[in-house]
């Protein structure tokens, strides 16, 4: 296992430069070091002087990619995709183009990203699953076609309406909970709980459904019928057996997510004022944040192979036939 | 549903039994002497030298103290002294440094100095930097990684100290204007007029080279004639030529002092990584500190224990007092203890939060405007029935900026290359162009239209009418006048009198989005009265900006906001010298126009009066003639205050009013118990909706078991 962990990892590298290249040239195709100092200088009275003392403070002087002026491996070396590049690949994120320190701003602010992610991933994945076998439990009834329309329903409408819907009603309307913000300690409670009980009841459409196919497939399979002919509850059935050995496509969607709740969710952190990494990165790309945009990226990519590392991993847990080689 | 899932929420009501459920402030907090209000953007910068934007200003303005303010009620804006103790004395001087008495003419004057004295004993806020240890030296330096364990912010060093305010830190913060490693935004302005800041700059920035990046770059040690300390108390700062307007800039904080304790204390290896800067914990002697400093959710300003002291103003406007701006006259400033600014990027929990009672303040969307504003026949903004219940005011000022839409005058088509025909035709899109429509459509009346380039507020406005679009106030030549003019200049009916073919005009913006779309639209409609095609050319900011710098635009809109109250500030837009096109200046039409550019140099060195209006007059004329912009409107900053704020008083120029402001915190928390009981029937509504789902499930659910068995 450790050979294959090992080989994945290598793999990783090559995926990781290719990400990081993309970032790069992408993001400069569209802003020019220029463009990035007359943002960061402010739109009044900005001399170019004022932007080349500026771009050669942050190191965005030099060429993109090769250094005419240098020769030899220096010419590649000596250029601002290998600057900004390098330190990367040690997790060594560097200054933000406002000058802050951008690990320390990841540590800070993956807690909150992870305090709205974490409960949103665990209970959305319990009324996702429970939902869908509840569903599989009353099937060809008149409940089934209920739930099936009503997962449906949830799919089509966009999470932006859960958010303002649920801002509007329960926040507004009922008042029974700030309608955004962020605490610390005890405090926090009371800002999670609308975040969290808007993104489950936005994820439970696609959630339930995809569950439901999951269960359907598994229910018509002798190990099932066996289990009945037992004379098992339905319930039993459905709970002990059929989850179990439905666990396969389900860690398949669940772990390859799981380090990715420390980078937060883009909207929902922006629309509850939640401090945490999706709304820095959102806040990034509006400020043309080179820095922080790369580092991001780079630290999404990371974990979501990581992400599919575990899953592989997981699948040896919950199925003893599986061997990795 | 079993109890642990409904536990977090039984949590949440019970704790906040006796206060409302949504308030999002600890409880410790009610009825505080706070003002809550928000911010939505997270600041770049806070260091004076370096911030320039108006919503770090609303920071900065509270904690740092330039040598002059604005008063606060008095109009015209007047300056006043804040840490001086008399406004500056201005000397002027020739080429052989003979002094030239008051009101030589500008062409003899070859340095200008203005000698200040402040005010002795002022103190700076607690701080690290300062502490000492009990044999004076300092206790904070030479830290090594294992004194950093445990710190994360300022507020984790467990001593913090103070000292005097001295001449010399005013002289160390207009050094630092010209610190490389800072890249002050006025830099390139200011090396054109403080006497020596350009060669600062150049010997700084050689011996930064030769340092390591973070290590301190002790800026006492350099000498330049252009700032100098002339005692304990007093500096000097001298100017290599005459430049009037060089007082209102005494006013921002990018003069305001900095200690430079602080800079050798943030300079020491370890702080920048924990963003310990001066760019994210400012050091100041204003009324306010910064006592939370979390950009990323919420900035707390409290007030400074060491605050010199200053007291509210005893005369103001002719009205004041009727509006009970005086009420306050002559108590100690600031008169709230703390000012929290929460992070809110979106407008619906802004407003609902306001609504709520949790903001103090608020502006107006467009999404809210009908929710909160009413217009009555006559034309004159109110607040709607609701508002008006909760106590809710409606503060109205025009603000001292503009929104125009400019021709590049250096386009062949539209600009001065072509002639009388291109003028004629500026002139007829100017009539065209119905901004009076636009602000109603798009402002809900938030703006006026602009007759000239300067606003109101600013010496030099006039409230008069543009004659070249208009016949008389606010009634805009006819479309057959406008017509007459494209025909004349050569495009009848909006085709070339030559080749028939149709004139095809480009707007270039940055606007993008469903918003913009429709103000887009309108506007083609606005040229289609012309049978003008105009093509719109949308692009990002970046692009935007490189097509004006390279004068590739050939339409465009912009606007300006005051530096400060002088006409130049406006008129600069338009001189010659100042083109964005290969110069970087700000005139970006690109406008040349030898008579401006003279009237301009000689009303830039004139002191306010009738012979200063005579000349701006002139000048306004003549851009009205030209029309190298169609002026568009001044827009009207409207905004929302509860009851219990008070001493409210627009002030457009003031960036440190915070302390003025006054909060009735009794009345506010009375308010919000009223105005958030949490709504409880849905509980009622929601198990009884329970019950009709469980209810049929579990039959269904009995029934098949039955029948299994």
């Amino acid at each position: 296992m450790i050979r294959y962990v090992l080989r994945r990892l290598l793999y990783a590298v090559p995926i990781l430069i290719g990400v990081n290249l993309i970032t790069f040239f992408l993001f400069f195709v569209v802003n020019t070091p220029d463009n990035m100092a007359r943002i960061h200088l402010g739109v009044k009275h900005v001399t170019p002087a004022a932007i080349a003392q500026w771009k050669a403070e942050h190191g965005y002087d030099k060429p993109l990619f090769v250094n005419p002026e240098q020769s030899g491996l220096k010419a590649v070396t000596d250029t601002l995709f290998m600057d900004r590049s390098l330190k990367l690949f040690s997790f060594d994120f560097g200054k933000a183009d406002d000058g802050r320190d951008i690990a320390r701003d990841i540590r800070t602010r993956m807690w909150p990203s992870l305090a709205i992610a974490l409960p949103v991933f665990v209970i959305g994945l319990m009324v996702n699953v429970t939902a869908a076998l509840l569903v599989i439990f009353y099937r060809g009834t008149r409940l089934e076609y209920v739930g099936v329309t009503g997962f449906i329903a949830l799919m089509s409408i966009s999470s932006l309406f859960f958010i303002i819907a649920g801002q509007y009603v329960i926040a507004r309307l009922w008042q029974w909970l700030p309608i955004s913000g962020f605490g610390g300690g005890i405090d926090a409670i009371k800002f999670i709980l609308l975040p969290v009980l808007v993104s489950v009841a936005a994820g439970l459409g696609s959630g339930a459904r995809w569950y439901r196919t999951i269960f359907i497939e598994e229910i018509g399979k002798d190990y099932v019928r066996t289990a009945r002919a037992k004379g098992l509850s339905e319930l039993r059935v459905l709970f002990r057996h059929v989850l179990k050995n439905g666990m396969i496509p389900i860690l398949t969607g669940a772990v390859v997510v799981l380090p990715l709740l420390f980078t937060g969710s883009l909207v929902t952190e922006s629309f509850f004022g939640i401090p945490g990494l999706g709304s820095y990165t959102i806040d990034a790309i509006r400020a043309q944040d080179f820095a922080i945009v790369q580092s991001m990226v780079f630290l999404g990519s990371a974990l979501y192979i990581l992400g599919l590392l575990l899953t592989d991993l997981s699948y040896t847990l919950v199925d003893p036939r599986v061997k990795l080689s | 549903m079993r109890l642990w899932t409904v536990l977090p929420l039984l949590v949440v009501l019970l704790s906040g039994c006796g206060e409302a459920w949504n308030n999002p402030y600890p409880h410790e907090e009610a009825g505080a002497n706070t003002l809550y209000t928000v911010f939505e953007e997270r600041p770049k910068h806070l260091d004076p030298a370096r911030s320039y934007s108006s919503n770090e200003a609303e920071l900065t303005g509270q904690i740092y103290e330039p040598p002059l303010q604005y008063h606060f009620l008095k109009r015209p804006y007047t300056l006043e002294p804040l840490t001086t103790v008399a406004m500056p004395v201005v000397r002027y001087w020739d080429a052989n440094g003979r002094e030239l008495p008051a009101g030589s003419p500008p062409a003899a004057i070859a340095r200008t100095s203005y000698d200040i004295t402040i005010k002795p004993g002022m103190r700076y806020q607690p701080h690290p930097a300062f502490a000492v240890l009990p044999d004076g030296r300092p206790r904070y330096l030479g830290l090594s990684a294992r004194d950093f364990e445990g710190i994360d912010t300022l507020k984790d060093f467990a001593h913090s100290g103070s000292r005097e305010l001295v001449a010399e830190d005013y002289v160390y913060e207009i050094k630092r204007l010209a610190s490389p490693r800072l890249n002050s935004p006025i830099f390139g302005l200011m090396s054109e007029y403080i006497e020596g800041l350009g060669e600062l700059n150049r010997r700084l920035l050689k011996d930064a080279g030769s340092l390591p990046k973070e290590a301190w770059l002790d800026l006492r040690r350099y000498d330049f004639p252009g700032a100098q300390a002339t005692g304990k108390y007093s500096f000097r700062i001298t100017l290599k030529t005459h430049y009037p307007q060089f007082i209102y800039w005494l006013a921002m904080p990018f003069f305001a002092p900095i200690p430079w304790e602080a800079e050798r204390f943030y300079a020491q290896p370890g702080m920048d990584e924990r963003n310990l800067n001066l760019d994210w914990f400012p050091v100041g002697s204003g009324p306010f500190m910064l006592s939370e400093n979390d950009p990323n959710r919420r900035m707390v300003l409290a007030r400074n224990p060491n605050f010199h002291g200053e007291a509210y103003p005893a005369a103001g406007e002719a009205d004041d007092a009727e509006k009970g701006l005086l009420a306050d006259a002559g108590k100690p400033l600031p008169l709230i203890e703390r000012a929290v600014f929460t992070l809110e990027k979106e407008d619906i929990p802004q407003w609902s939060k306001f609504l709520q009672g949790y903001y103090d303040a608020s502006g107006i969307s467009s999404d809210n405007f009908d929710q909160a504003v009413q217009f009555s026949p006559e034309g004159e903004a109110d607040l709607t029935p609701d508002m008006k219940a909760k106590g809710i005011r409606l503060v109205t000022a025009v603000t001292t900026s503009n929104r125009y839409m400019g021709f590049n005058m250096k386009d062949p088509l539209l600009g001065q290359p072509g002639g009388d025909a291109a003028r004629k035709l500026r002139q007829a899109i100017s009539i065209a162009v119905d901004y009076e429509e636009f602000i109603s459509i798009f402002l809900n009346g938030r703006g006026i239209a602009a007759q000239g380039p300067l606003p109101p507020g600013i010496f030099g406005y006039r409230d008069d009418f543009n004659p070249v679009v208009y016949e008389a106030p606010g009634k805009r030549r006819s479309l057959a006048q406008a017509k007459k003019l494209l025909a004349e200049a050569g495009y009848p009916n909006g085709r070339n009198a030559r080749t028939g073919e149709p004139l095809v005009l480009y707007f270039d913006t940055a606007a993008t989005g469903p918003d913009a779309k429709s103000r887009l639209d309108w506007l083609i409609k606005q040229f289609r009265k012309l049978d003008i095609q105009l093509v719109i050319r949308a692009t990002d900011y970046n692009r935007f900006q490189d097509k004006m710098l390279a004068g590739n635009a050939q339409i465009y809109e912009w606007g300006w906001n005051a530096d400060y109250p002088d006409p130049e500030n406006f008129m600069f837009l338009l001189y010659g010298p100042n083109a964005k096109a290969g110069r970087g200046g700000e005139n970006a039409s690109n406008y040349g126009n030898p008579e401006f550019d003279r009237l301009f140099a000689q009303m830039k060195n004139m002191a306010n009066g009738p012979e200063r209006q005579a000349v701006i007059d002139r000048m306004t004329a003549l851009l009205r003639e030209d029309a190298p912009w169609l002026f568009g409107f001044f827009p009207k900053g409207f905004s929302l205050q509860h009851a219990w704020v008070g001493n409210l008083k627009p002030n457009l120029m003031a960036n440190n009013t915070l302390k003025y402001r006054r909060i009735d915190a009794g009345l506010r928390q009375k308010s919000r118990a009223e105005w958030n009981r949490p709504v409880l029937w849905p509980f009622a509504a929601g198990a009884l909706l329970l019950v009709a789902v469980v209810w049929p499930a579990w039959r269904q659910y009995r029934r098949h078991e039955e029948r299994r068995a």
